[in-house]
């Protein structure tokens, strides 16, 4: 048996998992004060009368990190940074005990200047006496040539015990992301590690053997070593557990939309084929921007519970279409010019989310939402319609329309709007920019061919989200814990970079400690070969099972060097990761 | 998160499975360091920097530019039409004010690509600022273009497309002719009978550095433009001026082509030549990124920068005053050199040979022109090919006079009805945005 604990905003959820299927579920309610209780009830509840021997993997999910970057309490850290040309490395500042030192390392990894260690010394006094305890290392390219973190990991040592490095995080070229990354591992270590050496302590009291698993931004799992080298990768794992959950009930060769409507937001993912669409670079959402490799999703403030308002805004009388204030726009909403358009008109119109006041009027809450329309119109069961009625009735009478209408509209532009939001995030990914002949002629195209809807008021959207898309939806079984089956199946992912160099004659790895001499006759193969034992050894390390490893080819580029007009070797560039998926073993009965 | 204070496009095309042959300068290697700089300094999070994918040039947009022989197919590839819709997408989004300016980073280059193409010259086949250009004027109606061609080779080939044209004010800074490809760009070089003067040719001797090529900008380039009044400033931003460039012999800097774009404010920049892939052109790609959002540049410097060996020496620096006083002399002269260029109505004859060095083509050209006061002039060229063909093709230009249109159909006309025996006659009518083969 497997279980499956992910903590959300409002709830907690848990499921129990066996061969045959769905074994038990529960739900508690989320305490932001405490997530170490509100995990060890989901457990208490779930394990109850069970032989926590049986349990073969435990997998959670929880919103510690996240909440800490939300509620802005992270730890203060060091931080050193060494960069050389380019963007001044001040402008990147994280926190108060930032310090930019000498050294620079060039775009193929040659050592241009050299560090300072006196500089250095010197800073990891001050940083020391500071009452620091965590300290973060970046080097500007250090994922082509790590020596210059290493060199100030050496000295730091004296210090400190617990040392963060840039080369570690990723192998993508960011150096602006890469600080970043840095400092939320290093500023959300301890609480991390307090947190989960708890949790994993009083589990083991409880008798339950398995190793735990954490889950990841980018759907899959980690062991508890690997998350204390990197925290940060449980960032927005909620959004992910999701999306897992869809998988199992996703058609092969599709690809198909994953909304996750809740009370207050709705998430969207793509999966191709059943596999999750991952970011580019790592978490691409404003504030949490860094290398964390993390599922493409979007969030948008519309959901069950949103609040419901009228607003006044603008339309053209020619063409319908303005922006609230009375300005011209143009498809995708953004104003031509500043000035207003003469031929507008004044309107009341719906206004639905971000925000969220609380439950349904229906269900006692202090403000309309689209679960007070579709109960009055018979959609949902559960409630008092009346109190809904006496909701929609004040806003029908501002807007100068029907209760019926006024219902109508509220339900159809909340589906309206989750749909749009989903279309315009897949016109985004298909605009992105290639950079080869190849990529733009054969360019693929994200064309949606069927929606799956899972959370609690999903199943009152789906004929509605069908009808205005146009696309085939269904609901998932068990959509209100389909996160926790999410978690709990969740395959355990990783990500390698390979870099060879046949001029300099070396194949590196700095993310792996890996570094090998190759010579001039390093071919594809070779490369191939080498990446796929690096992604082996690695994804062991994060706790896999290898029956269930699945090696994909992210990004393969060769390139001749050539210097004084002689061919005089060549680049390889490869990264390769454990496709995330589910596990085997467990494809019944939900 | 960083906000630049400009709006700047970007198109990034490095074609990194595209080359001329595995060892040549224009192969798939060239903007691989560039990108990783570029990637590394995180340009595409700044708030206020968009990266917008290229189009594919069609057939019609080159035809307001080029006669291609035997036809558009033959002699592009996938690569050439990406690289030339790199520069359209930027040009439209910045006439839709989408952005306020915007670089097309984008391989193959294009400004040795002349009006009759047989194939590529200079490692040109079509050329991408002219086929933007044209656009602009066909699809936003702006007339008057500036393009200051910034790379170390006379830029012959958009020098030949505008050589008649009053309406664009084709300013050319490079290394001069008698020491470099394509040994041509002299002083004297003013443009036809019709636009005498609106083709500056600026050769700056060897081993001129950022100072030399700031003076030139400020001393002849800005009042220029200042005059001229253009509605859109394109800048053809090759690199290969760079004191590590492999092909040329100047010592100019990723700083100095900072400061010259943030002089110039170029609506538009495209990238040409450079060949210095590791020591140039990832500094002086991220130098013109960060002056075009106005964003600050002062610590993009190469490594092996060293400014006592990049001083420039004074006999070069007199040499380049005298070339800057020529030229100002000239550009103030400019209606006066028209008038006395010929007379109103008639038809001005010149020979020329081109080679092309990279498909190894020698052609031979007859260009007649009518001198008009009124317009560009009907334009008709008899040009032949070896290996190749001999064609005649005729341009009406875009803001033709009724009698340049007559005298342009009367050429095709005569052409037809000629015993010469021509492979291919072309009629390209910009007013009437028409294009005929016959």
């Amino acid at each position: 048996m497997i279980i499956g604990l992910d903590v959300g905003g409002t709830h907690t959820d848990a499921v129990l998992l066996s061969e045959n299927g769905l074994e038990r579920h529960v739900k508690v309610p989320t305490d932001t004060s405490n997530l170490f209780n509100t995990v060890l009830s989901g457990f208490d509840l779930l394990l109850d009368g069970i032989d926590s021997f049986k349990v073969k993997r435990v997998v959670i999910s929880t919103t510690l990190t996240t909440n800490s970057v939300v509620q802005k309490q992270l730890n203060p850290v060091g931080i050193i940074v060494s960069s050389g040309p380019g963007i001044d490395p001040k402008l990147f500042r994280r926190g108060e005990h930032f310090y930019t030192v000498s050294g620079s390392i060039d775009h193929r990894g040659r050592e241009r200047s050299p560090i300072n260690r006196a500089e250095i010394e010197q800073i990891s006094e001050t940083i020391k006496n500071a009452g620091i305890e965590y300290v973060g290392v970046i080097g500007k390219f250090s994922p082509r040539n790590p020596a210059h973190e290493l060199e100030i990991r050496d000295i730091l040592k004296k210090n400190f015990h617990t040392i963060f490095l840039g080369h570690k995080v990723s192998g993508n070229l960011n150096f602006p992301r890469r600080i970043a990354t840095v400092h939320l591992n290093t500023a959300v270590y301890s609480m991390h590690k307090n947190f989960f050496n708890a949790v994993n302590d009083t589990l083991k009291q409880k008798g339950l053997k398995a190793p735990i698993q954490i889950l990841k931004a980018d759907g899959g799992t980690m062991n508890l070593a690997t998350s204390m080298e990197f925290p940060g990768q449980t960032i927005l794992s909620g959004p992910a557990a999701s999306v897992m959950g869809a998988i199992h009930h996703a058609p092969a060769d599709k690809d198909v939309l994953v909304l996750d409507i809740g009370g207050t937001t709705t998430d969207i993912a793509i999966l191709v084929n059943k596999a999750p669409l991952l970011e580019p670079v790592g978490v691409g959402r404003g504030k949490y921007k860094s290398l964390i490799r993390a599922l493409h999703t979007t969030s948008r403030g519309i959901g069950g519970d949103s609040q419901v308002t009228a607003i006044e805004r603008y339309i053209d009388k020619t063409d319908g279409v303005c922006d609230k204030r009375g300005r011209d726009i143009d498809i995708a909403g953004n104003a031509k010019s500043d000035n207003l358009i003469n031929s507008r008109q004044k309107i009341k119109a719906l206004q639905i989310g971000p925000g969220r006041q609380g439950p349904a009027l229906a269900f006692g809450g202090p403000a309309l939402t689209p679960t007070d329309a579709m109960i009055w119109l018979g959609i949902m069961e559960g409630g008092n319609k009346k109190l809904a009625e006496e909701g929609l009735a004040l806003l029908a009478e501002t807007l100068g329309i029907s209760i019926r209408e006024t219902a109508e509209k509220i339900f159809h532009q909340t589906c309206e709007t989750i749909v749009s939001v989903a279309n315009i995030m897949v016109d985004q990914i298909n605009k992105k920019p290639v950079y080869t002949v190849h990529e733009f002629l054969e360019g693929y195209k994200i064309r949606p061919q069927q929606i799956l809807l899972l959370g609690g008021p999903a199943p009152y959207f789906a004929s509605k989200i069908e009808e205005i898309s146009g696309i085939k939806t269904t609901v998932l079984p068990n959509s209100s814990v389909a996160n926790a089956i999410g978690a709990a199946l969740a395959r355990t992912t990783c990500e390698v970079s390979l870099l060879v160099d046949t001029e300099r004659g070396v194949a590196t790895a700095p993310e792996e400690n890996f570094t090998a001499s190759v010579s001039n006759s390093y071919r594809k193969d070779d490369a191939i070969k080498t990446a796929i034992a690096l992604l082996e050894k690695k994804a062991v390390n994060a706790g896999a099972d290898l029956k269930n490893f699945e090696a994909e080819t992210t990004e393969f580029q060769s390139f001749n060097v050539v210097r004084q007009f002689a061919l005089r070797g060549k680049i390889f560039r490869i990264k390769m990761q454990v496709k995330p998926g589910l596990i085997k073993g467990f494809s019944h009965g939900f | 998160m960083l906000k630049s204070s400009k709006k700047t496009g970007l198109v990034f095309f490095p074609a990194f499975d595209w080359a001329i042959d595995p060892t040549h300068p224009e192969r798939e290697e060239r903007l691989l360091y560039t990108q990783d700089q570029v990637a590394e300094e995180g340009i595409f999070d700044i708030s206020g920097i968009v990266e917008y994918k290229p189009d594919l040039v069609t057939a019609n947009e080159i035809r307001r530019t080029h006669f291609c022989v035997p036809d558009e197919a033959a002699i592009t590839t996938q690569s050439h039409l990406i690289s030339a819709g790199g520069a359209t997408v930027i040009a439209r989004a910045v006439m839709e004010k989408k952005i306020d300016n915007g670089f097309a980073l984008v391989r193959p280059p294009g400004h040795h690509a002349m009006r009759i193409s047989h194939g590529g010259r200079g490692f040109c086949h079509i050329n991408i600022e002219a086929i933007m250009v044209e656009m602009i004027r066909q699809q936003y109606g702006v007339r008057k273009v500036a393009i200051i061609d910034t790379d170390c080779h006379h830029g012959d080939g958009t020098n030949d497309i505008y050589w008649h044209d009053p309406d664009t004010l084709f300013i050319s800074l490079h290394q001069d002719g008698r020491t470099l490809y394509p040994g041509s760009g002299f002083t004297g070089e003013l443009g036809g009978p019709n636009a005498k003067g609106s083709n500056l040719n600026i050769p700056l001797p060897p081993a001129t550095s950022t100072e030399g090529y700031l003076y030139v900008i400020r001393n002849s380039v800005l009042p220029a433009l200042e005059e001229f009044k253009p509605e859109i400033i394109v800048n053809s931003a090759g690199q290969d001026n760079h004191y590590t460039d492999p092909l040329t012999n100047m010592k100019f800097s990723a700083q100095g082509y900072a400061e010259l774009t943030t002089l110039l404010k170029p609506d538009i920049a495209v990238l040409e030549g450079g060949y210095s892939i590791e020591g140039a052109l990832p500094y002086v790609n991220l130098g013109i990124i960060l002056a075009l959002a106005a964003m600050d540049y002062s610590k993009v410097i190469e490594p092996d920068y060293d400014e006592e060996r990049l001083k420039q020496a004074s006999h070069v620096t007199d040499s380049i005053k005298r070339t800057s006083d020529v030229i100002n002399d000239y550009w103030k002269r400019r209606y006066e050199l028209r008038e006395k260029a010929g007379n109103h109505g008639e038809i001005q004859e010149r020979h020329r040979e081109i080679f092309y060095d990279t498909d190894n083509i020698f052609e031979r050209q007859k260009e007649r022109v009518r001198i008009c006061r009124d317009c560009a002039g009907a334009l008709e060229i008899d040009s032949k090919a070896s290996p190749g063909l001999h064609i005649l093709a005729v341009h009406i230009p875009l803001n033709a006079c009724n009698v340049c249109k007559e005298t342009g159909y009367e050429m095709f006309d005569r052409a037809i009805h000629s015993n010469k025996k021509y492979d291919k006659i072309f009629l390209q009518d910009r007013p009437k945005d028409s294009y005929i083969v016959r």
